[in-house]
């Protein structure tokens, strides 16, 4: 016997404006197996819940349903609600009428018949709902971090802190990312060297974190709190554990190749650390441009190495980790200046992007601080930075703002006036958007003291004009056209998703935008997970952003984790496939289909097997099922028939 | 036939397509009331019976929505109601019901947009179609 309880929420007058809630709750009151039907301004508020608790308990409810917004929003709240006074949290239903009724519809009349006809069909799927209890599996108190920029750095860190174990792997041969290519950071400008290299020694210390540099996932399974990662280690031809790091391979190696890590203004050798204070501070060998391993002759690092390092047959080696949650900190790319014609297309030396004129600025750095154009090497007397290039231009490339451009412009020009004093530094600018804490505050000390020249303007085109590059734009505040001839151009070119990272997210099976950025599970409300649970988002990866904003995210990442380790077990979804093994024929369709080998023949018996803890619940084999034998709890075929009868009948 | 209004049953995919439905609700997009949704875990988890029981219940249309080519959050359930969806078009045409009645559309949690969109196209769609042939000749 069906006691039913159909509880309609206003939702203030998001829903009330649209659908007759009265009117909605009065027609339901009469449906089959309805015993309860009433309506509240806030079903979601204490009140509002309290009142649910009763009438379950007054009424001796069965099941409840709940019409309100999506079940996204507030499934969770009324199933704990209702198992707060005993109902089984999975015999309560949601309608939804806000997102998917009230809020796209106008007219009242229309959207209320369709309110009623949601409520019935949910009602219908409840009559036939069965009561449910999440499986408890153990945790694996162990993470993976994915990616060792800043922001990988810092949840490594936090997380062995609050004294877990973490697998950290860089793809790169140290950790580091984009942060230690800088010159100084802005809003301080206080040396990212500085402050990054103790933080990457202590992961190199830390007897929590295990770093495996060079290495990429190759493959993940598994599910949270159980996950197996086989992890690649790239061959480094090097035996790092022989290796002292003394470099004189590095100085013996004949080939020159341009530098990654310098943002190709320098060449660096076949064999090479990644900048000197690289954790692990261990050289690799470049297959790709080694002589030995390109032509088979040469072997110079190898004769000099006095440890015996170097092992030019090691191949690229596996090793398999248990972890419980992934942190995913793959961080950012710039876009290739090839791809903007009418800047160049690339192919003038003296156009260089943001990172580079970073690697030029840094004390460091191949100049030691002082920029030399890559042309010629003369000093820029008049630079222009060109701000937004590929980003906010839906038209040709992206929609979305970079978000550090504007404010590490105004750092490079500041800190170029510091060096050139009697140089002059023009930016072309969009909009102006520095909104963080002091921001403001440094744009305007730049803007004044360095006598930097904002020229609010696209520029229309560049062209090479004898040694300088004529820079073609306008000023849109007096109108004016600008002409330019300038030593060098700074492209603030837009910040996109590392290489790979769609790849990546494919075998992580977690969700990226169009773009590749990481999707979060809420982007107000659940920022640092991701939708697939047991993954969470930290850096650059996730969409542009600052080094605040980076760490902050990091450590909001890895607090996610410690509560999730903070229990000793997990609750599954209930919601998976199990077999009736009467109906059962054997035919194995089920086994072939599934994507998470959960399930098994059992070659004795003929029937399928669902391995419970494995299932992710998708129903792919309950549709595969041709008895029918095989069914999707609470989603199940009788269930769904229902359900469309209640819309068309 | 003018005020004619179809009946449109849809299976949204709980990750992508309902999400997206939802964006739509959450911009406030407009679109025709017609469509039912039905949510169910996957796209791949839409039984070719359920699409002919609606069928032959008398609805107008059906529409399945799923996770992107490579976003299905169950790795590939999207390309298994492809295929599916691909025989039972080729058994609606012999039944005589119309393999038109059939939309498929990948719609991600962020497009609202083409979601409200595809809702209003299919619903014009099958209002120039007219009623499900069942609902007029068979009359079961
Ligand atoms: C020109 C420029 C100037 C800037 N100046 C400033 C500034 O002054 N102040 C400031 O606050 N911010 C600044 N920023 C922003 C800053 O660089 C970023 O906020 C920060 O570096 C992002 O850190 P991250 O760890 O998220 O990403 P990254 O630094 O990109 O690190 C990601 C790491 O993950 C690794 N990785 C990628 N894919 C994989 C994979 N598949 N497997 C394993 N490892 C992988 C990479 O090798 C890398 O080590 C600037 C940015 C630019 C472009
Ligand atoms: S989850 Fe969306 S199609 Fe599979």
């Amino acid at each position: 016997m069906n006691r039913i309880g159909v509880f309609v929420c206003h939702c203030g007058l998001n829903i009330a404006q649209t659908v007759d809630v009265e009117k909605l709750a009065n027609i339901i009151s009469d449906y089959p197996g309805v015993v309860y039907a009433t309506n509240y301004i806030y079903m979601c508020s204490d009140p509002g819940q309290d009142m649910i608790k009763e009438i379950v308990k007054e009424k001796k409810l069965n099941g409840v349903v709940v019409a309100c917004c999506s079940p996204t929003m507030h499934e969770t709240t009324f199933r704990n609600t209702v198992a707060s006074v005993g109902l089984n949290p999975y015999r309560c239903e949601i309608a939804n009428i806000r997102e998917q009724c009230s809020w796209v519809h106008k007219d009242k009349k229309i959207a209320t018949e369709k309110a009623v006809e949601i409520v019935k069909a949910t009602i219908e799927k409840l009559k036939l709902d069965k009561s449910l209890i999440p499986l408890s599996v153990p945790i694996t108190k162990r993470a993976l971090v994915i990616g060792g920029g800043i922001a990988g750095i810092q949840a490594s860190l936090d997380i062995a802190d609050s004294g877990y174990e973490v697998v950290l792997v860089e793809r790169n041969q140290s950790i580091g990312g984009h942060m230690l290519q800088l010159s100084e950071t802005f809003p301080t400008l206080d040396c990212p060297q500085c402050i990054a290299t103790p933080k990457m020694v202590q992961v190199g210390q830390h007897p929590k974190i295990k770093l495996l540099a060079y290495s990429e996932v190759e493959e993940v399974s598994g599910y949270v709190g159980n996950f197996k990662v086989k992890i690649r280690r790239k061959a480094s031809f090097v035996d790092w554990n022989k290796c002292t790091g003394c470099g004189l391979c590095v100085e013996k190696c004949p080939v020159r190749v341009p530098s990654e890590f310098n943002e190709l203004l320098v060449k660096r050798k076949a064999i090479y650390t990644l900048f000197p204070q690289a954790v692990p501070n261990k050289p690799v060998i470049d297959s790709n441009n080694c002589l030995y391993l390109t032509k088979g002759k040469c072997r110079a690092c190898e004769k000099n190495c006095l440890a015996k390092a170097i092992d030019f047959n090691q191949k690229d080696t596996f090793v398999e980790e248990d972890v419980g949650a992934i942190v995913v900190a793959t961080g950012y790319d710039l876009m290739d200046k090839a791809e903007i014609g009418e800047y160049g297309a690339g192919k003038y030396k003296d156009v260089i992007n943001g990172l580079q004129m970073e690697r030029l600025l840094c004390p460091s750095g191949p100049t030691e601080g002082i920029p030399h154009r890559p042309s010629d090497g003369k000093i820029p007397k008049e630079i222009v930075f060109i701000q937004c290039v590929g980003s906010r231009d839906p038209e040709h490339y992206y929609p979305y703002c970079s978000k550090v451009c504007c404010m590490y412009v105004v750092k490079q020009a500041m800190l170029y006036k510091n060096v050139v004093p009697d140089g002059q530094a023009y930016v072309f600018y969009m909009d102006i958007r520095c909104d963080g804490k002091g921001y403001e505050e440094f744009l305007q000390k730049g803007m004044e003291e360095n006598k930097i020249l904002y020229l609010r303007g696209r520029v229309s085109k560049l062209f090479k004009d004898g040694d300088k590059i004529k820079v073609w734009g306008a000023d849109t505040l007096t109108g004016r056209k600008i002409e330019i001839s300038a030593d060098m151009v700074v492209l603030a070119m837009a910040v996109v998703p590392s290489k790979g990272v769609k790849e990546l997210a494919r075998k992580l099976r977690i969700t990226a935008d169009d773009y590749g950025f990481l999707t979060e599970a809420h982007p107000k409300l659940r920022p640092v997970e991701s939708l697939t649970a047991g993954y969470f988002l930290a850096g650059a990866a996730q969409g542009p952003k600052d080094i605040p904003d980076v760490v902050a995210q990091a450590s909001g990442a890895a607090s996610k984790v410690d509560s999730l380790f903070s229990q000793d077990v997990l609750y599954h979804e209930p919601i998976i496939a199990s077999v009736d093994e009467e109906v059962c024929v054997g035919c194995g369709n089920c086994v072939d289909v599934c994507a998470y080998d959960a399930i098994e023949l059992d070659l004795r018996t003929k029937k399928a097997k669902v391995n419970s803890a494995v299932c992710e619940g998708c129903g792919a084999c309950c549709a595969a099922c041709p008895s029918g034998a095989m069914q999707h709890n609470n989603f199940s075929k009788r269930q769904i028939f229902e359900m469309v009868d209640a819309f068309v009948r | 036939m003018d005020n004619f209004e179809p009946k449109i049953v849809g299976f949204l995919c709980n990750w992508c397509t309902y999400a997206g439905a939802d964006t739509a609700g959450t911009l406030r997009i407009q679109y025709p009331p017609n469509i039912r949704p039905i949510r169910v875990m996957c796209s791949g988890s839409v039984d070719p019976a359920y699409v002919l029981w609606a069928l032959l219940r008398g609805a107008d249309g059906v529409f399945i929505g799923g996770c992107r080519p490579g976003d299905c959050h169950y790795v590939n359930g999207n390309y298994k109601m492809r295929r599916r969806v691909t025989v039972l078009r080729s058994i609606l045409k012999t039944l005589g019901l119309g393999d038109n009645r059939i939309w498929v559309k990948w719609v991600s949690t962020s497009e609202g947009k083409i979601y409200a969109n595809t809702m209003s196209k299919m619903t014009a769609y099958i209002k120039e179609l007219g009623p499900n042939p069942i609902n007029k000749y068979w009359s079961i």
